[in-house]
């Protein structure tokens, strides 16, 4: 019971190595650095499996487990403590953080061998692992907050890492300012969360949200309203429609930080909390439906511009964008599990594809147009199967850990208590996108024949610390799904199981009547109750697999099988082929909608009107008072000894007067 | 032998005090001007001494010898003053001094 009672040690360690390079790594060499980081994440991941062992011994009534550790705030009855609880959810979100981020370390040591700021880098990244450790341990939504904003901080501070190149500044501000925007709405909701529970600690909120009922108008106003400003935070945190468009340009960033916060860890944090939050969605079914059409309007409007994009990061980032839209897409049809499935099995496969696309760009010297690449796939093997891998997994190819979250999500949507047809229409267009955009990915970068200058480029396979998270993170990507599985065959879902309690506790039990949580199961084995092989070939013939294989073939037609096809059909569908090529021009929209006008607002009015007019004209104004007067006073030190005399005996004369005129008034 | 009332002292101190006054304003030449000041000291003293002669009291009379020490003091240190500026100026008239000013 050692870490469960001190729950703090988790988060110690990965702010120690942070504070240990970032103040003293500065003239260390790179061995230690990569000692101090390492072992500080490897140590926080071990201390996770500790955890985890002493778990799995609490008795349920002990769950969720929490420590208190010291008062942080206290302003009459408004109190926050620093409070951390682990839950299943927790459990789950621990692991997967911890592990994938460990990996990621041991990568960047490779990757970034060559980069100066090493130890910064290095300590940005244990700061980052500290920041969604707290994240997901919080027991209270303040602490939550305090995650959240800290994970924000090193995503800014590693995008703009390189901060000598304009470009990778800009995004890093952009990424920041974006997300500030949906933080507003998360920090109005939690003032909303305590004014309507007058406690922000989770047990407390929940127990109190299970007696309000969603049929009294005020009660589900209120919730209505606190998910709604909360999933604001969330569209901004996990890039999703309208405020996606600083994910993309996040890959200015490092390739390591790219796999690790913007694809496998701080964006899934918005999926989390709505997750968590999970009794206060479920009682508000306005803002449930917002979450599934927000997920599945972004996991179908990325996946389109994913077609177009010719950088191997920038298909990578629309294809997290879209991926996160499924994660929501779930959470929204009260399919939490599959949710938070979809959000562990992407943390494997999409980190995966980052990392192996950061292969392909050392191996490439730094190009990432994926149409100057080719034919890679003999040369650089590793790289080549495990992204291979991540690719059938992501496109939900039957066996792969993708196919078994994507299919719970899309069953869900599809057939669960909260089943939307049109979300899961677009969820299945999407899955079939997915799968194109991918394969042409793969075909483009490892097969056909080389399109760079095979004199120049020297192609090589990556250092062995490259490599084996790669190979650990495909090994995930192929079986991580498989907790699931039996699930395929009539059996139970272990995953799902696991995660019961945390969004059954808590379910509401009128108009809902099954647990949101167990909407897969339930609507699977419910009902006709299908035998196990039937359950199978169901799941294996099902549209997303069938959409998935479209995926591929097509691919394989475009660019395989006629090479010249793409730059036809480009030219044939001209503007359509413009518009998504560009984006759906959002940037220049929101370039001429929002940040043009609020610059034109800031420079003629605040600018020039208040900031000039008003408040330097009050400063100056007082200052020219001040002047002015003073030089026509000082006329009166004229140097003159006789205008001083007249001086003293106008005075002289005038305190006469006035002690006489004094004295009369007394008499 | 009658005695003069203290009214006479009074209006004799006042014209000389004016005197003074008007002297101090009105006069350029330093050693003028720092006559004026003396005369204006003394009609005050006449007036203490007056007072103190009236009502029978020696207070007057001991303020009368406190300024009268403050004015020899005054005339040593403004002597020595006016010397200095008719060696560096050659010139006693205060309109020409007046460099002392913002």
């Amino acid at each position: 019971m050692l870490l469960l009672n001190h729950l703090w040690i988790i988060l110690v360690l990965p702010l120690a190595g942070a504070a240990i390079n970032g103040l003293l790594g500065k003239n260390w060499p790179k061995v230690i650095v990569n000692w101090v980081a390492i072992s500080s994440v490897s140590l926080a991941f071990l201390a996770v499996l500790e955890l985890v062992r002493e778990f799995s011994h609490l008795a349920d009534s002990q769950i969720p487990y929490g420590g208190n550790y010291f008062n942080w705030i206290t302003a009459g009855n408004f109190r926050i403590d620093f409070a951390l609880q682990v839950d299943q959810l927790t459990v789950i979100m621990l692991l997967t953080v911890s592990f994938v981020g460990m990996l990621i370390h041991i990568y960047s040591t490779g990757y970034m061998a060559h980069e100066g700021g090493y130890y910064r880098f290095f300590s940005y990244l244990n700061l980052f692992m500290f920041f969604m450790m707290t994240l997901v341990m919080a027991a209270n939504l303040i602490v939550m907050f305090v995650g959240w904003e800290g994970v924000g901080l090193c995503s800014y501070l590693l995008v703009g890492f390189w901060f000598l190149k304009q470009s990778a500044i800009s995004a890093g501000k952009k990424a920041f300012i974006t997300t500030r925007i949906g933080d507003f709405g998360f920090t109005v909701g939690i003032l909303l969360a305590f004014w309507t529970f007058s406690s922000v600690d989770f047990g407390a909120m929940f127990r109190q949200a299970a007696t309000m009922t969603p049929d009294t108008m005020s009660h589900a106003g209120v919730l209505t309203a606190i998910a709604i400003l909360l999933f604001l935070g969330a569209i901004g945190k996990s890039a999703q429609l309208p405020l996606y468009v600083w994910l993309p340009d996040a890959m200015e960033g490092p390739t390591p930080v790219s796999a690790l916060i913007h694809a496998a860890t701080m964006v899934t944090a918005g999926v989390y909390m709505v997750a968590r939050m999970n009794p206060v969605f479920s009682r508000a079914p306005i803002a449930m439906l917002l979450v599934g059409i927000v997920g599945a309007l972004t996991a179908f409007y990325a996946a389109t511009i994913g077609i177009c994009q010719t950088d191997i990061k920038k298909v990578l980032a629309y294809s997290t964008i879209s991926q996160l839209g499924y994660m929501f897409l779930g959470c929204g049809v009260g399919a939490y599990a599959a949710g938070i499935f979809h959000l562990m099995t992407h943390a494997f496969f999409k980190g995966l594809l980052f990392l192996a696309a950061g292969s392909v760009i050392h191996a490439m010297g730094g190009e990432q147009d994926m149409f100057k690449m080719g034919g890679l796939r003999k040369q650089i093997p590793v790289t080549y199967w495990s992204m291979l891998a991540a690719t059938l997994a992501i496109a939900g190819i039957p066996g792969f850990a993708g196919f078994f979250s994507k299919d719970e999500i899309l069953d869900a949507a599809g057939s669960g208590p909260h089943a939307n047809i049109w979300l899961w229409l677009l969820g299945i267009i999407g899955a079939g996108i997915t799968s194109f955009y991918m394969f042409r990915l793969i075909f483009l970068t490892f097969f056909g024949s080389p399109r760079y200058d095979e004199h120049k480029t020297h192609v090589h396979e990556s250092p062995k610390n490259m490599t084996i998270p790669l190979m650990i993170l495909a090994f995930l990507s192929i079986f991580g799904g498989w907790v699931a599985a039996p699930h395929l065959v009539g059996g139970p879902n272990h995953f799902e199981e696991f995660l019961h309690p945390v969004f059954a506790a808590y379910a509401p039990t009128a108009g809902v009547e099954q647990g949101a949580s167990l909407a897969g199961s339930a609507g699977k084995s419910g009902g006709v109750a299908p035998s196990g092989g039937m359950e199978l070939l169901h799941s294996l013939t099902g549209p997303p697999v069938i959409v998935a294989v479209i995926g591929l073939l097509l691919a394989w037609w475009l660019y395989i099988k006629r090479p010249d096809a793409p730059a036809q059909l480009a030219k044939k569908m001209h503007g359509l082929y413009t518009l998504v090529y560009n984006k759906y021009y959002v940037d220049e929209i929101y370039a001429a909608l929002i940040v043009r006008p609020l610059l034109w607002i800031s420079t003629n009015v605040l600018w020039h009107v208040v900031d000039e007019g008003i408040i330097e004209g009050i400063v100056n104004g007082s200052a020219h008072v001040a002047r002015g007067s003073g030089s026509k006073l000082r006329e009166l030190q004229s140097g003159n000894a006789r205008s001083y005399a007249s001086w003293v005996v106008i005075g002289a004369v005038g305190v006469t007067m006035l002690l006489l005129g004094i004295l009369g008034m007394v008499h | 032998m009658s005695v003069v009332p203290v009214s006479y002292y009074l209006v004799l101190s006042g014209i000389l005090f004016g005197l003074g006054v008007v002297a101090f304003v009105f006069k350029r030449n330093i050693i003028t001007i720092f006559m004026a000041i003396e005369l204006m000291l003394n009609a005050v003293n006449l007036a203490f001494v007056a007072f103190a002669r009236a009502h029978n009291q020696l207070d007057g009379l001991v303020f009368v010898f406190f300024v009268i020490v403050v004015a020899a003091a005054e005339a040593a240190v403004g002597l020595a003053i006016v010397i200095v500026i008719m060696h560096n100026r050659e010139t006693l008239n205060v309109e020409r001094v007046n460099l002392l000013k913002f």
